[in-house]
């Protein structure tokens, strides 16, 4: 195995493991949605906890509001995905 | 799946689109995917579906029974929903609105057949944002004057003052992006995921992957569907003005 085999080997894996870093830190972005999808559940339980009568209808925007939060979250592990199975940076 | 980092569990975790033949269209080669045959599959049960109920209100009952009590509960939860949502004025998108519902719906749990859905394939789920977009802006020129969209595009300063306009403007064509992009990532990180406990625990995915099936599949897709249908018919009313 030439050097320059050899090198081109380690370029691969090495752009391999720095993908895989990446995505790793491209799923942090779910934190934001968790911490906003607990705000929001907890403001609907006290609405609940208010308002039984209206529960269908909080339950309802509650459940919009979150899939509407979770977006960004999605982003991030669409990036993940990117990295980890299309890998666009291997040359 | 190649080298990657998947590759010290099992070999055969699968959750890509695969090509099954392809054809030549104008010089340039088109494939025909695994995502077109499971469409295809969901398009004809539809239809199949569609098609009895048709014949079965051909010669409906006054006194519902059997399918007629079930397609008229469907109906019935669809029209609400809409109704719901967009208030009278969204009575013209009873039809537009309910298809898309079962559409998605069935396309969402096509997973628990066996099928790829579909949704996870951003070229099904791209023509649909593109369908609200058009419907969008479509009912924004049809019920607002043009001097009134003009003000709304330049929104918090005065119209004669249009620097705030691009930033909304990026927002308008962000709408069909994002409604898009979130359906095909919630759908497709349902299908990684089951496909990678198909296919690292191999051993152990006896029984309790229907537990994940059942949230994955159906709780998520009908949220999904949901909130699709729902940001839909919010738009589209934002879009047709405030006046009842």
């Amino acid at each position: 195995m030439g050097a320059n085999e050899t090198m081109e080997l380690f370029n691969e894996n090495f752009i391999l493991g720095c993908s895989a870093i990446g995505a790793g830190l491209a799923v942090i972005a779910g934190i934001g949605p968790g911490v906003g999808q607990g705000i929001a559940a907890g403001y609907g339980a006290s609405a609940v906890g208010r308002n039984p009568g209206a529960r269908g209808a909080i339950m309802s925007t509650m459940l919009l509001g979150q899939a509407v939060a979770e977006t960004t979250g999605l982003y991030g592990l669409l990036i993940a995905f990117l990295l980890l199975f299309v890998k666009p940076l291997l040359p | 799946m190649g080298q990657g980092i998947l590759l010290s569990g099992g070999d055969n975790i699968d959750f890509m689109i695969h090509g099954v033949f392809s054809y030549n269209l104008f010089g340039q080669e088109v494939w025909i995917t695994t995502s077109h045959i499971c469409l295809l599959i969901v398009v004809l049960v539809l239809l199949l579906f569609f098609i009895i109920g048709g014949s079965v209100f051909r010669k409906g009952k006054t006194v519902p029974a059997g399918f007629q009590n079930f397609a008229e509960l469907i109906v019935e939860l669809l029209d609400g929903i809409v109704i719901g949502g967009m208030g009278e004025k969204g009575k013209g998108f009873r039809n537009y609105i309910g298809v898309l519902f079962i559409f998605i719906l069935f396309c969402n749990i096509s997973g628990l057949l066996g099928l790829r859905p579909p949704t996870a394939d951003y070229g099904v789920t791209l023509p649909l944002g593109l369908l609200t977009f058009t419907l969008i802006h479509v009912n924004k020129f049809r019920f607002n004057s043009l001097w009134s969209i003009w003000k709304d595009t330049c929104s918090p300063l005065p119209p004669w003052l249009p620097i705030w306009a691009p930033i909304n403007i990026i927002g308008d064509v962000a709408v069909p992006v994002s409604l898009s992009l979130r359906l095909f990532a919630n759908v497709l990180s349902g299908t990684v995921m089951m496909a990678l406990v198909y296919g690292l625990l191999q051993m152990f995915a006896m029984v309790w992957p229907a537990a994940l099936h059942v949230y994955f599949d159906l709780f998520s897709g009908a949220i999904q569907t949901y909130v699709f249908c729902m940001l839909t018919m919010t738009y589209i009313s934002n879009a047709m003005g405030g006046e009842e």
